[in-house]
């Protein structure tokens, strides 16, 4: 599936909760049950710092597609890590350099990612987009 | 303890803010220590200003301009006579605390010499450090931390045994942020005196709870930031005894701060004016007055007394939660309680409460130090003022058991 399909099937899963609760319960559900990166490469290097949770992104290339694994100390903040990296991992780097974030705001997440909120999603998201630069322009 | 003789629902009304809604839920506001709520009374004295008088101060000829200052330097007159200092002069109005204490730490850049001693407690804010760091790095001084217990106390005994001739200035918070701890700065100040060290009190934090007497408590220096009891952001003070405010240099240059201005040289104005270049915060000066008039028509004594029970109900009703744990547990201790819950991050905690219409602050409270001390990223905090009420920490209660059932 590319980004757009990902995006697409995310919003209609999300579309069948009522209420913040379930929304925020699936996400601690998604936050728990990944194991988002190895521990060797929760480094410094790899950290991003938001305000509050820590983030860790590694960045990998399999082919000409780029994969991802990633990691915070907040359930919550893991939990989007988890949505985030099922649109972007394994995806080609213009691929991931042209897509938008958009979806977020329609899954009722949008105050995860405003500028202002501490918990480094949007660097995260910003550094995502930054590896997918870097590989692009190794494979070109 | 004393009866409570604070009527909090008719109290309430004062504050319109705490009729909105947060989430589709009535807010609980419980972030205090970073900010307090305005009442009307203040609201009112800032659209009054900018509605009847708003005109620059000292010098104009026009009637607005001398409305404008007597009410002003009146403002000035009233934290005076709140915090019991001798002179309206020593009151030098600034943007808050942080300005306040650069101030401070600026004019001592040149009293200071290398190998002097600068003490600072190990449960200051960020702002009651990073100024004294830059402060000993220019001019080679160094930097000694007081250190605190496990309960969140300063050990006195190490205190003394840090202090010694080559101590030239100690600060300390009067009331800790993150932990709520009321440190004895009476006993601090006397200490510190005794080896001809001076202290400056960061009351950032005791403002909204304790009414300093600055004459009696002998202090050198005592900083308030007016939003932190009532009033608007972006004005405080800084109180400095004559003397010290005398010996120290002008902090930054412009209109207002001079006697005479030549090419050649220019002369200061006296105290205060001589640290309060510019155009200042008129309308917030003003408000402070008007926001420490209401804070005493409810009265200190009673703020206190009500708050106290507020901690007790609420330290009570929080350690039924299993897995909680607070930090900060001084016998001396203001309406602040900073707690974790074993397994989940804090800011998972503070997420979720909102969701609730529950504001609380999550993290390390500009006070990484304290976060290193007890080897943790952060702690929820919630703060209670006079406004707060027990149904208010009921919902914070059911509200962490709730978040702990999700994340757990």
């Amino acid at each position: 599936m590319n980004i757009k399909e990902i995006q697409e099937e995310i919003i209609d899963e999300f579309s069948m909760f009522d209420d913040w609760m379930q929304r925020y319960e699936y996400m601690i559900e998604l936050g728990k049950s990944l194991p988002l990166i190895e521990d060797n490469y929760k480094t410094d290097d790899n950290i991003i710092k938001g305000c509050q949770s820590k983030v860790w992104v590694h960045a990998e290339l399999d082919s000409d597609k780029l994969v991802f694994t990633a990691d915070s100390d907040a359930i919550i903040t893991k939990g989007i890590i988890a949505i985030l990296i099922r649109v972007f991992s394994n995806q080609r780097p213009s691929d991931i350099i042209a897509a938008d974030t958009e979806f977020i705001d329609e899954i009722g997440l949008k105050e995860h990612l405003s500028p202002t909120r501490a918990n480094g999603l949007v660097s995260m998201i910003k550094q995502l987009k930054l590896y997918a630069i870097a590989y692009q322009t190794q494979l070109s | 303890m004393t009866q409570t003789t604070i009527d909090v629902l008719k109290i309430r009304e004062d504050f319109p803010i705490l009729n909105r809604e947060v989430n589709g839920k009535p807010l609980v506001y419980l972030d205090n220590a970073a900010t307090s709520q305005t009442p009307i009374q203040v609201i009112n004295a800032i659209v009054d200003y900018y509605s009847n008088y708003n005109a620059n101060i000292h010098r104009g000829v026009h009637a607005l301009s001398q409305e404008a200052t007597d009410k002003y330097e009146a403002a000035r007159e009233k934290i005076r006579a709140h915090y019991n200092a001798s002179e309206s002069k020593e009151i030098i109005f600034t943007s808050g605390t942080t300005h306040s204490i650069n101030l401070v730490a600026n004019g001592f850049s040149s009293l200071l010499n290398k190998g002097d001693e600068v003490l600072v407690t190990a449960m200051e804010h960020h702002s009651n450090i990073v100024p004294w760091q830059m402060l000993c790095e220019r001019t080679g001084a160094h930097l000694k931390v007081i250190p605190m217990n496990l309960d969140g106390v300063l050990v006195m005994d190490a205190y003394h045994d840090l202090l010694s001739d080559k101590t030239k200035l100690v600060f300390c918070n009067h009331v800790s942020n993150a932990l709520g701890t009321v440190n004895p700065i009476a006993e601090i100040i006397e200490a510190a005196h005794s080896v001809g060290a001076a202290v400056l009190v960061d009351g950032a934090q005791a403002a909204p709870h304790i009414k300093a007497d600055f004459q009696r408590l002998d202090v050198d220096f005592y900083t308030v930031s007016a939003h932190k009891i009532c009033g608007p952001t972006g004005v405080g003070m800084l109180y400095g005894k004559k003397e010290w405010l005398q010996k120290l240099p002008p902090y930054q240059g412009g209109g207002e701060m001079i006697a005479e201005v030549t090419f050649e040289k220019t002369t200061y104005a006296d105290l205060p004016h001589k640290f309060e270049a510019g155009t200042p915060n008129i309308c917030g000066g003003i408000a402070f007055g008007a926001a420490l008039d209401y804070m005493n028509s409810i009265g200190f004594d009673n703020i206190a007394n009500y708050e106290a029970e507020l901690l007790t109900y609420a330290t009570k009703q929080l350690l039924t939660i299993e897995g909680l744990k607070i930090y900060g547990i001084a016998k001396e201790k203001t309406g602040v309680i900073s707690f974790n819950i074993e397994g989940v991050h804090p800011y998972d905690i503070g997420t979720i409460l909102d969701k609730l219409g529950i504001a609380v602050r999550t993290g390390h409270h500009c006070a990484q130090p304290i976060m290193d001390f007890f080897k943790i990223p952060g702690t929820v905090r919630a703060s209670f003022s006079f406004y707060n009420t027990k149904e208010e920490i009921d919902s914070l209660v059911s509200g962490v058991k709730r978040a702990a059932q999700m994340l757990l």
